[in-house]
């Protein structure tokens, strides 16, 4: 399995993906520019946090008319498996890719601390290795992730299981506690929390690993089964 | 040339924290009048153009697609010459 992270001027949590997939599952990974063209090499994007375009205008609002957005936009329509991850998420969102929009904090304040959110949906790709309603521990680090969408998005998301994951005592203001989302298909998640500084217990949290694990078994499944031995 | 004058603001639904900080900091400068406070933003692009009308339509899309995010935001515009 080949993941991609993406890299835009001021991403400064590619590095922490990057190791993320070399330290828990061992996997192949490579940087991709903003001005990529290409991502058909690849069955996994993740779109690293940080302050892309320096966050001007809105978080992620430049980032989503990069080049390499098309192409993302193009593997999620083919099934391929992306994570954006605090300003990857907002990138996601902007890109129309995941429903509602990341706001300022309610508190104004930037929050960089440990979070315990709760799975809320073990059935999605990324979380299959988690048990339904478990609680785990995962950094959060913005200003604006205060996540929000109008009724009748809300209404869907909950109707389709697409809030993979809810804070257990809200940081930040978002809508119905929502740490985490997919698109109705599944295959796209966005998140808040940065799973990729939870994988060792040397950073103060394993709980990210799982993550990894589980969207390699599900890559694995799909492909496994798909040839004939 | 034109002048179009953008303004951003928070949808009058949605909250506002920003605004609401300013507001009680007015509050507790003794403006007590102050009923609300929203924080927008304000851009000034030089168009190189006199069709007002092409004006008109380009800045719109401009707005639709870059300048506000229609989930939570409002915009509105101004054109000059």
């Amino acid at each position: 399995m080949k993941f991609a992270v993406l890299v835009f001027p001021g991403s400064n949590c590619d590095i922490d993906c990057y190791k993320a997939v070399e330290d828990t599952i061992g996997e192949p990974v490579d940087y991709v520019w903003h001005t990529a063209t290409d991502l058909s090499a690849y069955d996994c994007i993740l779109v690293p946090g940080g302050f892309s375009y320096g966050d001007y205008l809105r978080c992620g609002a430049i980032s989503r008319f990069a080049p390499v957005m098309a192409e993302v936009a193009k593997a999620a329509e083919e099934g391929k498996y992306i994570l954006g991850i605090c300003n990857g998420f907002q990138i996601l969102t902007e890109a129309g890719l995941l429903p509602g929009t990341l706001r300022r904090n309610m508190s104004l304040k930037f929050r960089c601390h440990d979070t315990v959110l709760r799975v809320e949906n073990n059935q999605n790709p990324f979380t299959t290795g988690y048990l339904p309603g478990q609680e785990i521990k995962i950094p959060i680090a913005h200003g604006e992730g205060n996540y929000y969408c109008d009724e009748a998005t809300h209404a869907k998301l909950k109707e389709n299981n697409q809030i993979i994951f809810r804070y257990v005592g809200n940081p930040n203001g978002s809508l119905d506690d929502i740490a985490g989302i997919s698109n109705e298909r599944g295959n796209v998640v966005g998140m808040m929390p940065h799973p990729e500084r939870a994988v060792d217990s040397l950073l103060g949290s394993e709980d990210g690993k799982l993550m990894f694990t589980s969207i390699l078994k599900a890559w694995r499944d799909r492909h496994e089964s798909a040839s004939v031995r | 040339m034109i002048k179009a004058t953008v303004y951003v603001t928070i949808k009058q639904s949605v909250l506002d924290p920003q605004g609401v900080a300013v507001q009680g900091a007015l509050h507790s400068m003794g403006f007590e009048e102050v009923q609300s406070v929203r924080i927008g933003k304000y851009m000034e692009l030089q168009l190189d153009t006199s069709d007002r009308n092409e004006a008109e339509a380009r800045v719109k899309d401009m707005c639709e697609k870059l300048l506000a995010n229609t989930v939570v935001e409002d915009y509105r515009f101004e054109l000059e010459g």
